[in-house]
């Protein structure tokens, strides 16, 4: 009972902050209608095979909920930075309850950016079968986890001065190697992408083709990620929570 | 002056002393916890024993809490009063969890701090620690009750804390002393046995103190355990069962709060006074330290009325004279010799004193 009202009241709060507002629902939406809109005649972008509504649509809902997942780094460094946190601990609520209404309010921020995304592809003319839309959809919900870690790690390790380009500058850089506004094609910095958890998020788009799913490379990424950020996450609010 | 004690630097000095602190602390329990008793609340309250903690800085290591001994009974009020720097604030933070003692035990109404937190049986309003933003004073008061098994109703503690009108507000455009009563709020609102107070009325008004303390005492009434720190003696005065008066990071008194007040309450008598010698001053009745600083004389005074009467009677041509409340530093000062507070020999006289009295 009592963590769901936590939750709620964080939802709450994150709904009411502009910043959130800004970063992980209107940016990627403006940009989406200014990049899509007019390429919306094009099938086959830069050799993917995929229409530019619907690459754009995944590569920019990719965008937004990576904003979405590492805000609660953001929010995490204000709370700490405030003494929040240390008032927090000494309530009955429970540190895994804490990170779980953390995470599962930046899944929620993420599936409202891939909810106004899609409905914007198919104002764009995006049609995909219920199936590819749903597995889509689990894509990048799975590809989020590294990130909400992440998100965790960050707002343990960084202070609230840190945290705003951390986060700005590592998004943009993600974005661009992982091939958010355009695709990437060959050569090296595409082979680096392939091993960061964000170029599988827009490789989510792929399901269009014939409903292959990410290949095994993909999913091992994404789980070695998934693990490794887990467990700096963890050490780092240890440490965090030891030095008071 | 029974049921204070006061450990003395000799005594600190003394290993074959150094269980001293714990008998201490079982001993000024006693009226505590017949106020305990009267109240019907029954079993461990709160105890801690041989607590230290140091932490480094820049200038080497800082020995924060150097063998601190305190109890609490259940439904008892305590005061933690000291000067800055007196180390009350890192003992909380060992009290509560939130750091860990080098040594020492602390159990919470017989359970580890952690257990007591997780259990929702501890409440605290912390020195140190904002309000998160984008809520309002009611989303804030009734989020913190939600994660206790046994809240308050947040709109009667709203009334309480005088919140009413603000409770539609958001957290982020409230003045300090409005901050300040929120944190009271959700402290309060969270209807815990054991309520811990950091300086909790620092940057309220009169009026905001007046009815802080009201509602401090009605909790106290209906069995809450309350443990606040304070550097005002009024206020541990005012609203304390007991005091426990820490300085340099150690216990240096504790006991009912009317004692420890004619303990440290002392006067200080100043004078332009060219002729008389230290030593004849010191001997007046009622005086336990006396300084020179050019023409003019400070007289410190455990009985200033005697002192003056004494001085006037013995030292007629005392003029430009003052008679003034030693702050708690000295007062301090006149209980903890000059151990940690300032150098060595600085004011022999008053530890002479206070030995041989």
């Amino acid at each position: 009972m009592n963590a769901l009202v936590y939750t709620r009241f964080e939802l709450l709060r994150t709904l009411r902050s502009k910043r959130f507002f800004v970063m992980a629902l209107g940016f990627p939406l403006v940009i989406y209608f200014l990049i899509a809109a007019p390429n919306r005649g094009v099938t086959d972008l830069g050799g993917t095979g995929i229409p530019a509504p619907l690459y754009y649509m995944v590569g920019l809902a990719a965008f937004g909920t990576m904003a979405a997942m590492l805000s609660s780094g953001t929010r995490i460094a204000g709370e700490r930075a405030v003494g929040w946190n240390r008032q927090l601990r000494l309530t009955p609520l429970p540190a895994r309850a804490y990170f779980r209404a953390k995470v599962l309010t930046a899944y929620l921020m993420a599936g409202l950016t891939i909810g106004l995304l899609y409905l914007s592809g198919t104002l764009l003319g995006v049609r995909l079968s219920a199936a590819e839309w749903t597995q889509m959809t689990c894509l990048l919900l799975i590809g989020l986890v590294p990130l909400a870690a992440l998100g965790i790690l960050f707002g343990h390790l960084l202070t609230t001065d840190a945290i705003g380009p951390a986060v700005g500058g590592l998004t943009a850089i993600l974005a661009f190697v992982s091939g958010t506004w355009f695709p990437l094609g060959g050569g090296v910095l595409n082979d680096i992408a392939q091993c960061l958890p964000s170029y599988w998020l827009v490789q989510a788009s792929h399901v269009a083709l014939g409903g292959a799913s990410w290949p095994l490379k993909g999913w091992l990424v994404v789980a070695a990620w998934s693990v490794g950020l887990s467990l700096l996450a963890a050490r780092a609010y240890r440490r965090d929570t030891q030095r008071v | 002056m029974s049921g204070v004690k006061t450990v003395t630097a000799a005594d600190r000095r003394a290993p074959a002393r150094a269980s001293r602190p714990r008998s201490l602390g079982r001993a000024t329990a006693a009226p505590g916890l017949s106020g305990g008793a009267r109240r019907g609340a029954g079993g461990p309250g709160v105890a801690a024993h041989g607590l230290t903690k140091t932490f480094a800085s820049a200038q080497g290591a800082v020995r924060a809490v150097r063998g601190v001994d305190l109890e609490l009974a259940p439904g008892e009020t305590v005061a933690l009063l000291g000067p800055n720097g007196a180390g009350k604030s890192t003992t909380i933070d060992l009290l509560l969890g939130l750091a860990d003692a080098d040594e020492g035990t602390v159990t919470i109404f017989g359970e580890s701090p952690a257990a007591a937190v997780a259990g929702g049986r501890v409440a605290a309003m912390l020195q140190t620690g904002e309000l998160i933003r984008d809520l309002s004073v009611r989303e804030l008061v009734q989020m913190i009750a939600a994660l206790y098994p046994a809240p308050r109703d947040v709109d009667a503690v709203l009334e309480t804390a005088g919140l009413t009108a603000l409770a539609g507000q958001r957290t982020q455009k409230l003045s300090g002393g409005e901050r300040q009563r929120v944190r009271f709020a959700a402290a309060l609102a969270s209807g815990a046995a054991l309520l811990v107070l950091d300086e909790p009325t620092v940057g309220m008004d009169v009026e905001a103190r007046h009815g802080f303390w009201q509602t401090i005492r009605a909790a106290a009434a209906a069995g809450t355990t309350v443990l606040f720190a304070t550097h005002y003696l009024e206020e541990a005065d005012a609203y304390a069962d007991r005091v426990v008066l820490l300085a340099g990071g150690r216990v240096v008194a504790d006991g009912p709060a009317t004692e420890i007040k004619a303990r440290v309450g002392q006067r200080v008598i100043r004078a332009t006074l060219a002729t008389a010698d230290l030593d004849g001053l010191r001997r007046l009745p009622g005086v336990s330290a006396a300084e020179r600083h050019g023409v003019a004389v400070a007289l410190t005074c455990r009985d200033s009325d005697a002192a003056l009467r004494a001085l006037l009677a013995q030292f007629p041509e005392a003029r430009d004279i003052e008679v003034a409340g030693a702050g708690l530093e000295q007062a301090f000062l006149e209980l903890t010799g000059d151990d940690g507070v300032s150098p060595a020999g600085a004011h022999p006289v008053g530890s002479d004193m206070k030995e041989t009295a």
